[in-house]
């Protein structure tokens, strides 16, 4: 039997659900950034199935350039990250205020 | 008995990601994620995608995981001292997201009665993700995105290099 088409979409939205709700409760810096992987990846999936279930390779090649900007945020943001532990030895999101008012 | 992999594959992959949220320790929040991208390429063989499915464990546990547990290790970072924070506002939001969630899911099951499309996969879906067909593409009908993202990894090297680097 084969898989419907909606329910690839059910676990995606699911996997995306799961990483925002990981965005807006944690707390540390790296581990809000592996959530936001989840969600590229989520929507990675996605785009996979589309892909497959209309017999279109545009799917697949958005997949593998979202797979090299993905590659591009983990360079700069860890970079980020280990800038802003230098200046305040914390990774922690809510001691990163200094453009709040 | 290929729905029962999927299944697995889905449950075994929402289980990670649940489980990643949920832990303190940032190594082990890593260590999950691993194992959800090795259930999210074996869904992605599933869907017939060769290519991207070795491209995922290659590029994201092989190159950007690693890179983050590098940067956990390298900070030596320890375990939050509480996952729920006392701002209440985010637990709401995050409830009012899961409860959406659910909705929607409910709509999507409510609907599976009428026969809909999607329920096979295309006919050409085995062609579709080889190496051969999405080189043609990425040659061919994408070739001016596919020489930007060289350009990007570029400004990616270089902006890296610059932030990381010690002011002296």
């Amino acid at each position: 039997m084969d898989i419907p088409l909606p329910y690839y979409l059910c676990l995606s939205a699911a996997l995306f659900v799961v990483g925002v709700a990981g965005v807006l409760t944690r707390r540390n810096a790296i581990v809000v950034f592996m959530c936001i992987e989840l969600m590229l990846n989520s929507v990675n999936l996605a785009l996979i199935a589309f892909s497959s279930f209309l017999g279109s390779i545009t799917g697949q090649a958005l997949v593998f350039f979202a797979m090299a900007v993905a590659a591009a945020e983990a360079a700069v943001g860890l970079a980020i990250v280990i800038a802003i532990y230098r200046n305040k030895q914390t990774v922690d999101i809510d001691a990163m205020n200094i453009l709040k008012w | 008995m290929e729905s029962l992999v999927f299944f697995f594959l889905a449950a075994f992959a929402v289980t990670t990601a649940v489980l990643m949220v949920l832990q303190r320790s940032p190594l082990v929040s890593a260590i999950y994620l691993i194992a959800n991208f090795f259930a999210l390429a074996a869904l992605y063989l599933l869907l017939r995608a060769q290519l991207l499915a070795v491209l995922q464990i290659v590029v994201y546990t092989g190159a950007i995981m690693v890179l983050v547990i590098f940067v956990i290790m390298l900070l030596n970072l320890g375990d939050e001292a509480r996952i729920h924070p006392r701002i209440a506002i985010r637990t709401w939001v995050t409830l009012v997201l899961a409860a959406g969630f659910l909705s929607e899911i409910a709509y999507v099951f409510s609907l599976a009665g009428t026969p809909a499309e999607g329920t096979a996969l295309a006919g050409g879906a085995e062609s579709l993700g080889t190496v051969e067909s999405m080189g043609g593409a990425l040659f061919g009908k994408f070739l001016l995105p596919f020489e930007v993202t060289s350009l990007l990894l570029l400004a990616a090297i270089l902006g890296a290099v610059v932030l990381a680097k010690k002011k002296g």
